[in-house]
């Protein structure tokens, strides 16, 4: 990555795959970005706020809430969006992530060809394992979700909340969350995961 | 008016994921089966320069938009077996969807509609959390 003063170069070089380094600088600036704006980084109280607009505060007093402290939330999940569609559209590397020949060999061995298992071809999902054209692919990604979003609540935060927001401010519980999403994913990954493959 | 400045905030993180590639189920599955150490160096450098950085916005005394001191707020009692629990429930489903929370809106505006099934199963599982949660031990 070579930085360069020219805009348009710029936004070539932007759309090389980010080193992982800069990556985490670019995240630990929106950490400064949100404290500065008086505002704990967070992403799933969002899904609290959703069920809220969805009408759940009638059947649990869990969601009976005033929306309008959380509006900067819903907007931030809202920009969220934005910029996925941004960095897709004008930003998008023209190749496919570049994971390691470990891992695709062990896809490879479950029969799936990387990047191909993604239909973009981005490698950002595997549409051939996560799609709405087969019960299985259906059932994974909303029990998946279904986890992610249970989990989250219950942990008291996610990956922003715990891993990023909660580490930075050394919490204890948030260390021990993270060690809990460690648990999970090596056990998904390595145990229940391959009967799905 | 405020609130659009959050959003200008949120449309940064919605790149920043993209291109870091941590919306990325493979980088994930990769992680987790430690074959690269992409994610490690990605959150590794976010919470080490995330740590320096809120202990430098303490120590100075710096103040927030809103003329206050930074302070940690959420206020979670220490408790091992909720924390265990709960994370491993979330690595479950981090593992399988490939997606925690924040990537899950950027996918979708990466196009991916099958990430508004993944929100549709969050949702539920949150609601869900909002019945039972008495029952859990916390």
């Amino acid at each position: 990555m070579e930085l360069t003063s020219n805009p348009m170069l710029m936004v070539d070089w932007l759309r090389q795959p980010w080193h992982w380094a800069f990556s985490g600088v670019m995240i630990s600036s929106l950490v400064f970005l949100m404290t500065w704006m008086g505002k704990s980084f967070g992403i799933s109280t969002t899904f609290n706020n959703l069920c809220t607009v969805a009408g759940a505060g009638r059947v649990s007093p869990f969601f009976k809430m005033d929306l309008k402290p959380h509006y900067w939330r819903l907007m931030f999940a809202g920009g969220a969006i934005i910029g996925g569609w941004i960095a897709s559209t004008f930003l998008s590397s023209p190749e496919a992530v570049a994971i390691s020949e470990e891992t695709i060999t062990s896809l490879e061995s479950y029969g799936y060809a990387y990047p191909e298992m993604d239909k973009t071809g981005a490698g950002f999902i595997p549409t051939a394992l996560l799609n709405f054209t087969s019960l299985k692919g259906i059932l994974l990604a909303i029990g998946g979700g279904f986890l992610v979003g249970f989990g989250a609540r219950y942990a008291g935060g996610c990956t922003s909340g715990h891993a990023i927001t909660g580490l930075s401010h050394l919490q204890l519980p948030s260390l021990i969350t993270v060690v809990g999403f460690f648990i999970g994913g090596l056990l998904m990954t390595h145990l229940i995961l391959p009967y799905f493959l | 008016m405020k609130n659009i400045s959050f959003m200008a905030v949120g449309i940064l993180f919605g790149i920043i994921m993209t291109k870091s590639e941590a919306i990325s189920w493979f980088r994930i599955h990769e992680m987790f089966r430690f074959e690269s150490f992409h994610m490690y160096g990605i959150i590794g450098t976010a919470v080490i320069l995330g740590a320096t950085i809120i202990y430098l916005m303490k120590k100075s005394g710096m103040k927030t938009l809103a003329g206050k001191y930074v302070a940690y707020t959420k206020n979670i009692p220490l408790n091992w077996k909720r924390h265990i629990l709960a994370g491993s429930i979330f690595g479950l489903g981090w593992a399988v969807t490939g997606c925690c929370p924040g990537p899950i809106y950027v996918l979708i505006g990466n196009g991916y509609g099958i990430a508004l099934l993944i929100l549709a199963g969050a949702l539920l599982g949150t609601f869900v959390y909002g019945l039972i949660w008495k029952k859990l031990p916390h």
